[in-house]
Order: C-alpha cells, then structure tokens, then sequence
C-alpha cells in the first residue's frame, strides 16, 4: 500500500456498521438498555447520535445540551436541528448554575487578571488561552498565552505564566466534568450508557479532560481521525450547518477554535501527516505527499508525538498493586 | 571570568532546577547535557513554561514567544547557549 492523499478515506457504509455492531454488542454485555448522548453542535456528537440512533433506535437514545454562559448560541440551535433529524428530543441541561456554585468563572478570570490587570468579566471583557500558531514554519513549543477581547473588540495578547495557566485550565475543566455528571445522572436514571464523543485527534493526543469528556463508558469514535469522522457525517446525513461549522471549543468567553487552542494545524494537514507517521514514512516521503518542507513535516510529526506521550496518563485506569501473597 | 567558570555559571544552575524542580530528584542531574529532555520526556510542556520562567529571572533574559523552540530549549546544553547568546559573558 502506497501513502497518499488518499490514504484517509474510509469506507463509510462498512465503518457505520462495524461501529453499529460495536455499539450493539457492547450494550448486551453491560446490560445497558439504551445511550445517553451530550450534542454540542459539533461535528462529533452529531456523528454519535446519528450512530447510537442506528443502533438502537431513537427511543433507546438521550440526547443531553449543556451549554453555560459562555457558549455560542448557535450551538444550542444545531443541536436542536441535530436531535431532530434522528427524531430523538433533546434534553436542556444549562450547566451555569452549577458552574457558578464550583466558582468556575470567578477562579478563571481571577487568573486571567493576574496577568492582564485592566480584564474586568463584568464590563464585558473575554479571554482566551491560545498556542503559538507557527508550529510548522517556526517549529515553536506548545506555550499558552492568554488573549483578552476588550469591549470595544480590540484584542491583547500576553505571555502566560505557569500559575496562572494551570488555574485557568483546571476551572475549565470543571465544565467537562460537571457535563459528565449530568450525563451520568440521565444515563443511571435509565440504566442506559453514556456514549463518548471523542475522536482519535482528541483520544490520541490527549484534548480531552479526564472524567470530564473522558468520563464515559464506550467510545465508538476514539479510533477514527477528524477527517474520517467529516466523511462519516456525510454518509449518515448530518445537517449541513454542523458540517461545514469551523470546530470550537465553545469553552472560553472570547471564540476560540481548536486549532489555536491545541492542535495548531489543521485538520486536513495534520491528519495526513499523522497517519504517515504511525504509518513509518519518513518525513521526506510524506513532505511530497503533503506538499511541504520535510522539515515542517519533522516539526508535526515531533509535535504529535510529545503530545501522546505527555498525556499518556490521561488515557491510564488508576494503577493499583498486586493483592500481597498469602498462605493460600 | 573565564569559560570555565561561564560555563559552571550557567549549565549548573540549570540542572539544578531541572532537577529539583521538575524531577523532584536529590540524587541531582544524572543526564547528560546533550540529552534531549523533550524526546527522553524528562520535561513536558509545562516544564517548558517553567524553563522559560527560570531562565528570565534567573539569567535576567527576555524570553520571547518565538524563541521557545526546542533548538534553544530541548538541552541544559542549548539552553546554556540560548542564555549566552542574550546576555553577555565577558571571557
């Protein structure tokens, strides 16, 4: 087999069906009766639902929204698009209050104000926390930096330290996770399962918060690259609007999409690149594919692999010991 | 001052934050000054920020955005080069 442009497609009738039969047979064995599904808007839980609805029928199927403060709106409005496509109707879940009791915001933009004194949450200022964007042609480190949006739309970027980087990230991170309690509370109603929505991209590489959108109990998409999860949703008939939607996080207050937050490259580029690297092609070879410098290849190719291996832990069930011997 | 003792000023105090810093280690620096702390996965990506905290207070050097690269930061080694290529050692 020869690596090309290609190499990504996938056939998305027999993929569905094996995902299917995953699903299906996953269920029997967990004596779970149905799926709880968390619809963002986005691509991903768009694909799951269609998914979960093939396998077990719409009224097997919870479909959960849980947008806070800061979400987009148009997020809730494809979602209900979405839920209504596969004829399953959704849930509203807005997580603010509860966010709101954990401090989130406040623990957030207390760290966000440390570094850029003049933010004020109240008077209509936003943030964000952004990688450099010159992974291929400066081959920089993944360093955060947090961007503030004025009121009047005006933008300022600083340097993040990292005291203040990890306070941001983990009051994130309580959105993640309070959105996995709240599926589980609607799954454990019901016996059913709480579905995951992650892709490779986000499983491999580690974009996910752990027991937050790590928190499920089957991932039927984990094994498949962002590109692959486009073609999929072309074949299951995901409204328009969500495919052609630029991927979010949806989780700060300024707009911020996935490519300035982690990956740092798009999709389509990164993808190829990837799979030519768990592929062994070298990154000369792959460079002719791609239609880049090898160099810049070298740089993805290092960047993926850091990444995997930094979040290892993420992916990790808790280590525990051996039972001590005994006389038996 | 001379190399020698440049060298000492800079190489060892690196180490030495790597190493109770990052490592939480008392047995010190055991890798080699040429290592690559991002491939043997000594450092992750925090380390790095805190590298680049270390170095700007330590060695009084501005750090700027694009200059955090693994061929400024990936070594005690190229780090030590980094900070004398910002600053200056008298011979």
């Amino acid at each position: 087999m020869q690596f090309t442009k290609n190499s990504l497609n996938l056939d998305a009738a027999q993929e569905t069906e094996r995902i299917v039969k995953f699903l299906q047979t996953n269920m029997r064995q967990t004596m779970r009766r149905g799926a709880v599904v968390g619809i963002s808007g986005g691509i991903d839980s768009a694909v799951v639902l269609a998914l979960a609805v093939k396998a077990f029928g719409p009224q097997r199927v919870v479909a959960i929204m849980m947008p806070d403060k800061d979400s987009d709106s148009l997020s809730e409005k494809l979602a209900r698009e979405l839920a209504a496509k596969y004829g399953v109707e959704p849930i509203m879940e807005n997580i603010t209050g509860a966010l709101e009791g954990y401090n989130c915001y406040q623990r957030r933009d207390e760290a966000v104000k440390r570094v850029v004194p003049e933010f004020d949450a109240a008077k209509g200022y936003k943030s964000k926390i952004v990688l450099p964007p010159d992974l291929l042609d400066g081959g920089t480190l993944n360093v955060f930096s947090v961007t503030v949006v004025r009121p009047d739309g005006s933008e300022l970027n600083k340097p993040l330290p990292a005291r203040d980087m990890l306070q941001i990230v983990a009051a994130s991170n309580l959105k993640q996770r309070t959105r996995m309690s709240t599926l589980y509370y609607h799954a454990e109603c019901r016996q059913f399962a709480v579905i995951g929505t992650a892709n490779k991209n986000e499983h491999a590489q580690g974009f996910f918060v752990k027991y937050g959108d790590g928190g499920v109990d089957i991932q039927p998409i984990a094994h498949l690259f962002k590109t692959q999860i486009y073609q999929l949703a072309k074949h299951l008939g995901v409204p328009e609007g969500i495919q052609t939607r630029p991927p979010t996080t949806d989780t700060y207050s300024a707009p911020q999409s996935q490519e300035e937050f982690f990956y740092r490259l798009p999709f389509e580029q990164m993808d190829l690149m990837w799979l030519a690297l768990e592929s062994g092609v070298s990154a000369d070879e792959a460079a002719k594919v791609v239609g880049l410098e090898p160099v810049k290849v070298q740089r993805a190719y290092d960047d993926i692999t850091r990444k995997q291996r930094t979040t290892d832990f993420l992916r990790l069930l808790p280590p525990m010991l051996e039972a001590p011997k005994t006389s038996i | 001052m001379t190399d020698k003792t440049a060298s000492q000023d800079i190489e060892a105090p690196i180490r030495n934050f790597i190493a109770t810093h990052l490592l939480y280690s008392n047995e010190g620096f055991t890798y080699p000054d040429d290592a690559s702390l991002l491939r043997e996965g000594i450092i992750d990506s925090l380390g790095v920020v805190e590298l680049v905290e270390f170095l700007q207070a330590k060695f009084n050097v501005k750090v700027e955005q694009a200059e955090v690269r693994p061929d400024n930061f990936d070594s005690v080694a190229k780090m030590a080069a980094y900070v004398r290529k910002k600053t200056t050692v008298a011979a």
